[in-house]
């Protein structure tokens, strides 16, 4: 018998902080969000390649994206479709409101108990937090062994998936037992592009929250056919303790924010003085622009 | 009891300059709150380590050998170190973001269900008052970041759960040993629970040194040389500073061309566009070929020792001398600046 997998990628809907440009603060110095596109985590890109190759060297296997976030994140999953996946699911509940990593990790763990995979697969972090927590703390709660930092699933040998992983000073290969967490670094292979005929099957895949807005915008036809519908779930459809769930479930609180203002639109002279550089530096620091 | 643990990272035999760091400021820390700064150091043949750990101010050496511990494994490390916390109950504990530490502090942290912040650009002690119920608490740990792409700095706490955990990356704390190390002592760990086979489901097969692919796209500050750098003795400059400021060295093409620099480094039209939040260009004429690849930064400090290079137009900060004396000045003033 050949080998099949069940692979969840786990993806995140974020906003594009990459392309920072002057205009992404306001006059005011806060964040203009309006700025930023909403975009599928760039290494999420990189963990639903490694399972899409998955599924090709062992047909058969399928490849679901689980996401978690506001109604507008079922994009995340429609992008999955196209690009070659087989499903998804979409996590969202008022009751995940103010979650931090670990009430994060608590929500997609109980997910995953649902969709019983063999392997997840996640990017090692998102650009909206860079912490790359949620990948070793799903691992920890559904109490699987994690592989971090990986840039290449290279096999599954007698039982064991054999993944190359991306350290600061080298590589190194590790052997896993499943079921897993393989945590995806931006090194690994970028994502095959969208596929015609998947956008032309796909296009019109929604949640029934989506399908239902859609009745009052009625430029858009209203969702149908069953194999389209998107699944929504909450904390009524996962289960688990509800106190484990966003704010309640985060020991991390959010104490200050504070606003970048980038100053100095005109050129500031300077001299190679002690002083200046001093000054400078001063000023960087205090931005915090470094350091 | 309640003291401050700092997981020390090994490399090649010696501690990793991240592990002197967060001790260098866990002995900060410890001092505000009249506690102590303990390590914890996890390996195989480790123990003659101690004294340098000692000499940055740990008095206690909380230490894990055995042969089956000699390469970092998620499992069995996490077992130790979370067994370890549980018994000792440390208020904080210390973590670099190295690929370990990001790997082992999450585990660590949701077995424990303890907060954690990761990439720490600053740690502090303050008190916090809970807007709703008017509770007070003393003596929290400030952990500050930077989040959404660098566009904001986050003051995380966590007021109710223990250990406060933080990682923080290499350079971004000073790292300075004391005049006279402290009489430390070790305390052996006993490692038999941690080394069961169900923490031994990830095996190494091979590991080796490869060079790390030249990425400059991914990152938030970039040190960029022309031709007027000179030579490619004199790009080291750069690479310093970038080292100092955790930064990736860029070139232009004339830089580039005369083999300062590798293409891959390469910005403008013909190599990379770049939008970091800190560009530092030096002896960059500016010509249009190199600006379209980075005059979206959002902050550009030029250098350079014609007063009339284009370069300056364009930056935030433009400094006219000359970069032999100007980078180890910057190299020099962030090291005493930096917190």
């Amino acid at each position: 018998m050949t080998q099949k997998f069940k692979i969840v990628v786990l993806a995140k809907q974020v906003p594009d902080t990459r392309n920072v440009g002057k205009n992404a603060m306001k006059e005011d110095g806060t964040v203009n969000r309006a700025a930023l596109a909403a975009i599928f985590n760039p290494e999420d890109m990189n963990a639903l390649e490694q399972a899409l190759r998955l599924k090709d060297r062992f047909p058969g296997s399928e490849v679901l994206l689980l996401t978690m976030g506001p109604g507008r994140a079922a994009e995340v999953i429609r992008e999955g479709y196209y690009r070659g996946a087989d499903g998804g699911v979409l996590l969202t509940d008022r009751k995940f409101a103010g979650a931090d990593t670990l009430a994060t990790s608590y929500a997609l763990s109980m997910a995953i108990k649902k969709m019983n995979p063999h392997i997840i697969i996640a990017g090692r972090q998102a650009i909206d937090g860079d912490t790359a927590q949620v990948g070793p703390q799903v691992a920890e709660k559904l109490n699987f062994p994690q592989v971090t930092y990986a840039e290449e699933i290279q096999g599954f040998e007698d039982g064991k998936l054999v993944v190359k992983r991306r350290l600061e000073r080298g590589v190194e290969t590790v052997k896993t037992t499943l079921p897993a967490v393989i945590t995806v670094h931006a090194t690994a292979p970028a994502c095959r592009p969208r596929n015609a005929k998947q956008i032309m099957r796909y296009k019109h895949a929604r949640t029934n929250s989506e399908a239902l807005d859609n009745e009052h915008n009625s430029y858009l036809p209203v969702q149908t056919k069953e194999e389209l519908i998107i699944p929504e779930w909450g904390v009524a459809d996962v289960g688990g303790e509800e106190i484990n769930y966003g704010l309640s479930g985060s020991p991390t609180k959010v104490k200050k924010i504070e606003n970048i203002v980038f100053q100095a639109k005109e050129s500031k002279k300077l001299t190679s003085s002690v002083e200046d550089i001093d000054y400078l530096i001063t000023e960087l620091i205090d931005s915090h622009t470094i350091g | 009891m309640n003291n401050i643990i700092v997981y020390i990272e090994t490399e090649g035999g010696k501690v990793s300059d991240v592990s002197l760091e967060l001790l260098t400021k866990g002995r900060m820390l410890a001092k505000k709150l009249s506690c102590k700064l303990e390590a914890l150091l996890i390996g195989h043949k480790v123990e003659s380590l101690v004294e340098e750990l000692y000499l940055y101010g740990a008095e206690k050496v909380h230490l894990a050998d055995d042969k089956k511990l000699e390469h970092y494994l998620t499992l069995p490390y996490s077992a130790i170190t979370i067994e370890l916390f549980k018994k000792e109950k440390p208020q904080i504990a210390l973590f670099g973001a190295t690929s370990i530490g990001r790997d082992l502090a999450p585990r660590v942290s949701s077995s424990l269900v303890s907060g954690l912040t990761a990439d720490c650009t600053s740690l502090e002690i303050g008190d916090h008052k809970e807007n709703k119920s008017g509770k007070e608490y003393k003596n929290l740990l400030y952990q500050i970041r930077p989040a959404f792409g660098g566009n904001i700095i986050a003051t995380i706490i966590n007021p109710d759960h223990r250990p406060q955990m933080a990682t923080v990356r290499e350079g971004v704390m000073k790292k300075e040993p004391l005049d006279t190390a402290v009489k430390g002592k070790v305390s052996k760990i006993d490692v038999s629970s941690a080394l069961i086979d169900e923490n031994f489901l990830v095996e190494i097969i091979e590991r080796h040194i490869e060079e790390r692919k030249i990425d400059i796209k991914g990152s938030p500050i970039i040190v960029s040389g022309g031709f007027g750098v000179g030579s490619k003795e004199n790009f080291n400059l750069l690479y310093d500073l970038a080292s100092a400021l955790g930064a990736q060295v860029g070139a232009s093409r004339a830089a580039v061309d005369a083999g300062f620099a590798e293409p891959a480094r390469q910005v403008g039209q013909t190599g990379v566009t770049v939008r970091p939040k800190l560009y530092i260009a030096v002896g960059i004429s500016g010509q249009i070929q190199h600006t379209a690849g980075m005059d979206q930064s959002a902050m550009i400090i030029s250098i350079n020792n014609d007063a009339n290079a284009p370069i300056h137009q364009i930056a935030d900060y433009a400094i006219v001398g000359d970069l032999n004396e100007i980078i180890p000045r910057m190299i020099k003033s962030y090291k005493q600046n930096s917190k």
